[in-house]
């Protein structure tokens, strides 16, 4: 039961959870009562740890394919706890939020999909239903960067993809182990290394905002058209359906009007210092 | 009893809310008055002197009210001063505004109590109180009408204060007193209240006569007024009305020149003048506090020291604080100048954007509530001025 004060959670059960790496883990949510809200690929939900606080966290699943997931980084008081949690645990939860990746706009071109870090989760639900429609697209690109190769997320899954004849994926490391022998570098430095048409290129953008913007650079250097780059940004939250104000970045609400916003809305206010 | 009349003299039509139907009470009146709201279960709300300050408080009683007072204000300034006469409403907005009532500075927004299976979430009850604010006037009213907007406007409308709204019954004030900071004039808010109410009071005051010609805004208005002792208004009675409405607009403290304002903030954020205001702004928060239209929260969590049950607390916040833009690894808006430039262009031009309107009503709150005397209107005039001067090669 959906409360109608939209402050309030639905109170969700953990169903199982996957560790990703040392500080990230992936969580199936069932609701205790009723059905998962229906939700997009790039959407958050807030979740609720008891006590603790609530904190957004963008789905990594998708809608009408079992439990609600969510993969966590373990950074401060709230995503602890969350990583703590054993299935069976209970928290709160309310959503959907925010808009979604553009998929039905890309349909019809290439598609990249460029994450940094925890960028991959959100990214994840946009691969997903793309691969699951292959013959929509043209050309798919996932590019990946992540802090060092313990720290790259979906182990098992990525091997699947990276064998898959049609989806190119390119994942790079800022500090390699002895062990790797992947590419080591940047992922924006990836891009030139990508097969793609980039005037009928769609490109969806995921992580750190430095990460992003020099991303959106280098696709606009490889002549993407800025209204077909989107970027998932993310501001302090505590409300989610602009009432409380935290979100704001210049006169938008990235609780409401975001988080994914494509870059010719956002690129002026993205160049201004502290927005 | 029962007299109504429009304008025109003519029945109310049935079907609409009127839309005037003008009477005249005395003294005696504005007690029914308080008595009727009462009697239908309306906790009232109205000025009353506090700690050298007028407040919005509780009130019974028409001597309740701040006879005899009048307020002097001015950047950073603000004190009390008898009035010659025994006015009842002779001065303007002080540091209370009605936000207080329908969006609370604190209020718990739920509980959640541990139970074997996990835990159980609690939901608050409805609000008890029945509001009837008392004395509103027409910046007041424009920042309730874009309160309602932040907070119903959107698809997920604010439970809580809709309900605390709903009830709320409206009796406005035509101003009759601006401040040294009041800009109700520039920002196309005031000083004459016209709609929006239930009843609105005008306050005529005159070495022998003390009256108050009463606008009829609802149905609700209009049955209250006729439950309490009125005479009709003569043209005289409304023409003197009129008179102190166009002595208030004559005499607004400060000026505000609102042309091109959304594009001039918007387009200048890298101005030298946010770090120049940075160099005299505490980032105290005073300005958002007071602000009738400032509507940021922040939620804090509390937990029971038996760990059996937790709740949740919404707050005021300012986005004067370093904690209100926080995201893991450091704040995006560290300096107190784009912190101070983030509060002016939302209030006067991003809200727009979001709400359609500007998010300033003038009245003057902020300037005259600020430690050092920041002065909104004074902040634009050096924006602009600065933009329309010639370059020097
Ligand atoms: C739209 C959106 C989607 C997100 N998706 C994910 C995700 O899929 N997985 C994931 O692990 N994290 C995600 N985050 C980031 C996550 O919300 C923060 O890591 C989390 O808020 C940190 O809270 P904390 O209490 O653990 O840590 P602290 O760093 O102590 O944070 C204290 C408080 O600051 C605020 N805060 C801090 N960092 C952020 C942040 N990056 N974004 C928003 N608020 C913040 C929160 O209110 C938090 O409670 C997302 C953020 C946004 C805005
Ligand atoms: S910004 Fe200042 S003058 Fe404008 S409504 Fe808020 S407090 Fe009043
Ligand atoms: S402008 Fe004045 S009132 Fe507002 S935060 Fe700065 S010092 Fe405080
Ligand atoms: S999170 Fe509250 S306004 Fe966006």
């Amino acid at each position: 039961m959906r409360s109608p004060d939209p402050f309030v959670p639905s109170l969700f059960r953990v169903d199982r959870v996957w560790r990703e790496s040392a500080d990230t883990v992936t969580l199936g949510l069932l609701p205790i009562q009723g059905e998962i809200p229906a939700f997009r690929s790039g959407q958050f939900f807030m979740l609720y740890a008891f006590g603790i606080g609530e904190i957004p966290v963008s789905v990594s699943g998708l809608w009408g394919q079992g439990p609600l997931l969510h993969t966590v980084r373990a950074v401060g008081p709230v995503s602890q706890a969350l990583c703590r949690l054993r299935p069976g645990d209970t928290l709160g939860v309310r959503g959907p939020y925010g808009s979604p990746w553009p998929l039905p706009q890309a349909e019809g071109g290439d598609l990249l999909l460029i994450a940094g870090g925890l960028g991959l989760a959100p990214l994840r639900s946009a691969l997903l239903p793309a691969l699951a429609e292959r013959e929509r697209y043209g050309r798919i690109a996932l590019l990946y960067g992540a802090r060092s190769p313990a720290d790259l997320l979906f182990g098992e899954e990525r091997g699947d993809w990276s064998s898959r004849g049609d989806l190119q994926v390119e994942v790079t490391v800022d500090h390699a182990s002895p062990a790797w022998r992947g590419s080591v570098g940047v992922v924006p430095a990836r891009i030139s290394h990508t097969r793609f048409a980039p005037e009928r290129a769609h490109a969806f953008v995921c992580g750190p905002e430095v990460m992003m913007r020099y991303s959106a650079a280098a696709l606009l250097g490889a002549g993407v058209p800025p209204a077909r780059i989107f970027l998932s940004l993310e501001r302090n939250m505590k409300c989610a359906f602009a009432v409380c104000g935290r979100c704001q970045f210049g006169p938008t609400f990235v609780c409401r009007d975001g988080p994914v916003f494509s870059y010719d809305r956002i690129a002026r206010l993205l160049s201004i210092r502290e927005l | 009893m029962g007299y109504h009349r429009t304008r025109e003299d003519r029945p109310l039509p049935e079907c609409h809310a009127p839309t005037a139907g003008e009477a005249i009470i005395d003294r005696e009146g504005l007690q029914a008055l308080l008595d009727a709201l009462s009697a239908r279960g309306f906790s009232v709300i109205g000025p009353r002197v506090r700690e050298e300050a007028i407040v919005y408080a509780p009130l019974r009683n028409v001597s309740d009210l701040p006879e005899g007072w009048t307020d002097r204000q001015d950047g950073g300034h603000y004190r009390l001063e008898r009035r010659g006469d025994r006015a009842l409403f002779g001065y303007a907005v002080g540091p209370h505004s009605w936000k207080q009532f329908l969006f609370p500075p604190r209020q718990r927004i739920w509980r959640a109590e541990r139970t074997e299976a996990g835990f159980d979430l609690l939901e608050e009850p409805p609000p008890s109180e029945r509001w009837a604010f008392l004395g509103v006037r027409a910046c007041e009213l424009r920042a309730l009408a874009i309160q309602d907007r932040v907070f119903l406007g959107g698809s997920l409308p604010d439970r809580s204060y809709a309900e605390r709204r709903r009830e709320l019954f409206v009796v406005a004030l035509q101003c009759g007193e601006p401040s040294g900071t009041c800009f109700c004039v520039s920002m196309g808010a005031g000083p004459k209240a016209s709609s929006g109410f239930d009843l609105a009071l005008t306050e005529m005051i005159a070495p022998n006569s003390h009256r108050f010609l009463v606008e009829v805004g609802s149905r609700a208005g209009e049955e209250i007024l006729a439950a309490i002792p009125h005479r009709p208004a003569s043209e005289a009675d409304r023409r003197e009305a009129e008179a102190v409405l166009d002595s208030t607009a004559s005499r607004m403290g400060r000026t505000l020149d609102t042309r091109g304002i959304r594009e001039l903030l918007q387009d200048h954020p890298e101005h030298p003048r946010w770090e120049e205001v940075a160099t005299r702004c505490l980032a105290c928060a005073n300005c958002t506090m007071v602000c009738p239209t400032c509507f940021c929260s922040t939620v804090e969590d509390h937990t029971a020291l038996t760990g059996e049950s937790a709740e949740r607390t919404r707050l005021w916040d300012s986005c004067f604080t370093v904690d209100f833009s926080y995201l893991h690894g450091g704040s995006v808006r560290k300096e107190i100048r784009s912190r101070y430039r983030q509060w002016m262009t939302h209030k006067l031009s991003t809200w727009f954007d979001q709400f359609g309107s500007s998010g300033c009503v003038g009245c003057g709150r902020c300037i005259t509530w600020c430690p050092v005397g920041i002065d909104i209107t004074e902040e634009v005039r050096a924006i602009r001025s600065s933009l329309s001067e010639p370059t020097h090669a």
